[in-house]
């Protein structure tokens, strides 16, 4: 599954980042690399960009640069348990 | 005695408190600049402690030290070639994993580096308890804690950071990131061969530098390969070679491998160092969220606060501004009259004195709104804004930033244009500051009102607000063009932080707004004191005009013709004939003074300059008087209509007067259009034309801005009174 296609209040853990050069490097070195577990916060009203929470804290992230990562073990998920 | 010297760099995260804890240890004694180059801020300081005299550089803040923005550029060809005395990094405590990620790429580094584990006191409050004696154990550097905005721990750093100093001790190698067999043993292999090939010459530790060939890292690969010579060749072989090794044996290019790897040895200190309790864990900025982003409140709240700071801006600027004015108008006022009427004078009151009062008028603006702004960026709010904005933004190619100054482009583009710094790429500053200034600003609204108003009156309102609309319209397709052309390559990419919520420091939001202003004042002045006096020669040269009527032989004829009436009046004591008797004759004479002025406007060289661009003025239907106007414009919008009035000879007592004088000159309502599109769309003032050069730091982009605006403004003009003419206008 895409992380573009994650709903507000799921988690999941981030298999693969694709795309390519600087923008996908970015995207690792911020911290969304393989194993990484991911909460999506919102979409902004506009449904772009959206925020996520990992690591301990929030980012936010483009549609398009989300439908380039793909995740896994995609759950609903309470906010008050997120680490 | 002289104390001795040391240097101290701040690297760390955006959010992480650098700036706050910058502006305590410094205080007042800190120095803007500009990195060489680049328009990124500079900050230096210098503080005297414990003996020393510690000159502490604030590096911009960065996630990492790869090259991918300006800022980490900076900050990387600082530390390795500056090379501080210490290298200070700052780490948000409450965010210790990612942060870690640019303390282990420093650590690779030949500096010394020391933690500040800063806003220790928000970890706690989010249940975060880091081992700081573990943590230096494991990374063998010293570790502080710091609360940089309760000014805590800060002596304790600074101490520490002299000690380490002070220290002959060599920089311990073995606390560094080790990297799976298969990349060490590659990084080891060039490293070796770098160190033979180029031995002595190599700019950086020969580890690090290895590593950066490895990841390919286009910057340290010219570098070596220029220190290289003849082996350049050789050694870029050898980097291909092992890279697609690499590749090969993880299906991976090696720097995304070693990004992962580095994160995994995070993971381990973290594990080690990191213990968190599921207590107090609520989370304010999360729950201020909710209602700033919230779906459907969330455009609502964020247009008021843009609503509240325009008004801040441009209602509470008014007040200072009048004072401003009227100081301007007093001291020009006083030389009046002190001063013999005389070319210096003349200089002095029209030229200086004017156009520099033209420019700190916008002080009080410029002061205002940089508070809001520091305000926003202090607060966390700015990366909210951003979030709601991106997607309309995204629709010209620019991040959700940009959609400020190109809002403040409708009050004034000079703050515009400075507010332009708070985006990151390059490419998005330039593309904002080009199209800003078709956000029509609030100077060249006089000129609206006038035209409109005399040639449209009933749908003046409807005919102003299509004006605006076009300014948008116009600013986002050459945005589009841009993109597509001059500022190919991708948008700049939307991965952005968004930090807790934070409560702002007056003295941070102050500095901040100050520094701003400060810069304004400097820079701008210098251009635009030259380029009024310039304007003001223009219009003042040359002196003896051969004028087509004796204007002073009129005026004393004028005089002498009521000189009978006065004396008759005066001898029948009739002082309210005479009253009104004199009422006429300075009724005459200013008509006389009035025809001379535009006259003299006419004849100088700007008068001439106009009626040779006459040609180019008549297919947009605009008169050489309209094409002097526009000229004078340069100067700030505002002068258009003062011109105006010189120029068409307008009574100034006389509310219409302007109007019927335009009328009678044989403008329609057409080409009045076609000059407002024209003011709309051609070259911006000459506070903004300064400010432009200054933040874009290219005479190239400052020149294209004025040829793009003015060209497309002629064209826009043209197809306006010409296809208008078509379909049988008028």
């Amino acid at each position: 599954m895409l992380l573009s296609e994650m709903k507000e209040g799921q988690t999941g853990i981030i298999v693969h980042v694709g795309g390519n050069g600087a923008l996908r490097r970015r995207i690792l070195e911020m911290g969304l690399i393989n194993g990484t577990e991911i909460y999506v916060e919102k979409y902004a009203p506009l449904k772009d960009p959206l925020e996520l929470i990992l690591k301990g804290y929030h980012i936010s992230l483009r549609v398009e640069e989300a439908a380039q990562i793909t995740v896994d073990n995609v759950v609903n998920s309470l906010k008050e348990n997120l680490r | 005695m002289h104390n001795k010297n040391i240097t101290i760099a701040l690297a760390g995260n955006p959010n992480s408190g650098k700036t706050t804890l910058f502006n305590n240890i410094t205080g007042t004694r800190q120095k803007v600049g500009n990195w060489p180059g680049v328009t990124v801020e500079k900050k230096e300081g210098i503080v005297s402690k414990h003996g020393y005299d510690l000159k502490i550089v604030d590096l911009p803040g960065t996630y990492s030290l790869t090259p991918f923005s300006v800022e980490e550029i900076i900050a990387r060809d600082y530390v390795l070639e500056e090379c501080p005395d210490v290298l200070i990094d700052i780490i948000d405590a409450s965010n210790l994993e990612r942060s870690l990620y640019l303390a282990t790429q420093l650590r690779e580094t030949d500096c010394k580096v020391i933690f500040a584990l800063n806003m220790a006191d928000v970890a706690r409050t989010r249940g975060l308890k880091i081992d700081a004696e573990k943590l230096s154990e494991l990374l063998d550097l010293p570790v502080v804690f710091t609360i940089g905005n309760k000014n805590e721990g800060i002596d304790t750093l600074l101490q520490k950071a002299i000690e380490l100093a002070e220290s002959e001790s060599e920089i311990s190698q073995k606390r560094r990131v080790k990297y799976s067999k298969d990349i060490e043993n590659s990084i080891t292999k060039l490293q070796r061969s770098i160190e033979k090939k180029i031995a002595g010459k190599l700019p950086y530790n020969s580890r690090w530098t290895a590593i950066k060939l490895l990841e390919d890292d286009r910057i340290v690969k010219e570098r070596v390969v220029q220190k290289a010579g003849d082996n350049g060749q050789d050694i870029i072989q050898e980097i291909q070679e092992l890279r697609k090794k690499l590749i090969d044996r993880f299906h991976e290019e090696p720097e995304m491998v070693m990004t992962d790897e580095r994160y995994g040895f995070i993971a381990g200190i973290i594990k080690e160092v990191l213990t968190t309790s599921q207590k107090n864990r609520i989370d304010i900025s999360r729950n201020i969220d909710l209602v700033l982003t919230h779906r459907f409140i969330g455009f609502p709240i964020f247009i008021f606060f843009i609503w509240a700071m325009f008004q801040l801006t441009f209602s509470l600027g008014a007040y200072p501004m009048d004072w401003i004015d009227m100081g301007v108008g007093g001291i020009s006022a006083l030389f009046e009259s002190f001063l013999p009427d005389s070319l210096l004078k003349d200089l002095l009151i029209n030229g200086i004195i004017a156009g520099v009062g033209s420019v700190i008028i916008f002080l009080p603006n410029i002061l205002i709104l940089f508070f809001c702004i520091a305000l926003f960026e202090d607060t966390g709010y700015m990366a909210r804004a951003a979030f709601l904005m991106d997607k309309i933004m995204h629709l010209i190619g620019l991040h959700g930033k940009s959609f400020i100054p190109m809002l403040m482009g409708f009050g004034c583009s000079v703050p515009a244009v400075i507010a332009t710094r708070t985006l990151e790429s390059e490419k998005d500053r330039i593309l904002t500051i080009l199209i800003t200034p078709f956000m029509s600003c609030s100077a060249k609204l006089p000129v609206y009102i006038i035209l409109a108003g005399t040639f449209f009156s009933a749908k003046a309102g409807t005919v102003i607000f299509a004006i605006y609309i076009f300014g948008i319209i116009a600013a986002f397709i050459s945005g589009r063009l841009f993109r597509f052309t001059l500022l190919k390559g991708a948008d700049a990419p939307f991965v952005m932080e968004l930090p807790p919520y934070r409560a702002p420091m007056l003295k941070s939001v102050l500095i901040h707004m100050w520094d701003r202003g400060k810069m304004f004042l400097k820079k701008m002045g210098g251009i635009i004191l030259i380029g009024s006096v310039v304007i003001w020669a223009l219009s003042a040269f040359p002196r003896n005009i051969q004028y087509s009527v004796d204007y002073s032989a009129e005026i004393a004829g004028v005089n002498a013709l009521y000189e009978a009436e006065i004396k008759t009046a005066a001898r029948t004591a009739d002082s309210f004939g005479m009253k009104s008797i004199e009422e006429e004759r300075e009724a005459a004479i200013s008509k006389i003074k009035l025809a001379q002025d535009a006259e003299k406007m006419e004849k100088s060289f700007m008068g001439r300059i106009g009626k040779k661009f006459a040609p180019l003025f008549a297919p947009l239907g605009i008169d050489w008087r309209g094409g002097v106007a526009l000229l004078t414009g340069f100067v700030a919008k505002e002068i258009v209509v003062s011109t105006m009035g010189i120029l068409y000879a307008a009574e100034e007592e006389e509310e219409d007067a302007l109007q019927k004088t335009i009328i009678s000159s044989g403008m329609t309502p057409l080409s009045a259009l076609s000059m407002m599109i024209f003011v709309l769309l051609y070259l911006p003032c000459i506070a903004t034309i300064a400010a432009i050069k200054h933040e874009t730091g290219s005479l190239k982009w400052m020149f294209f801005s004025i040829a793009y605006t003015t060209s497309l403004a002629w064209v826009a003009a043209f197809c306006v009174y010409q296809g208008g003419r078509l379909i049988g206008l008028n």
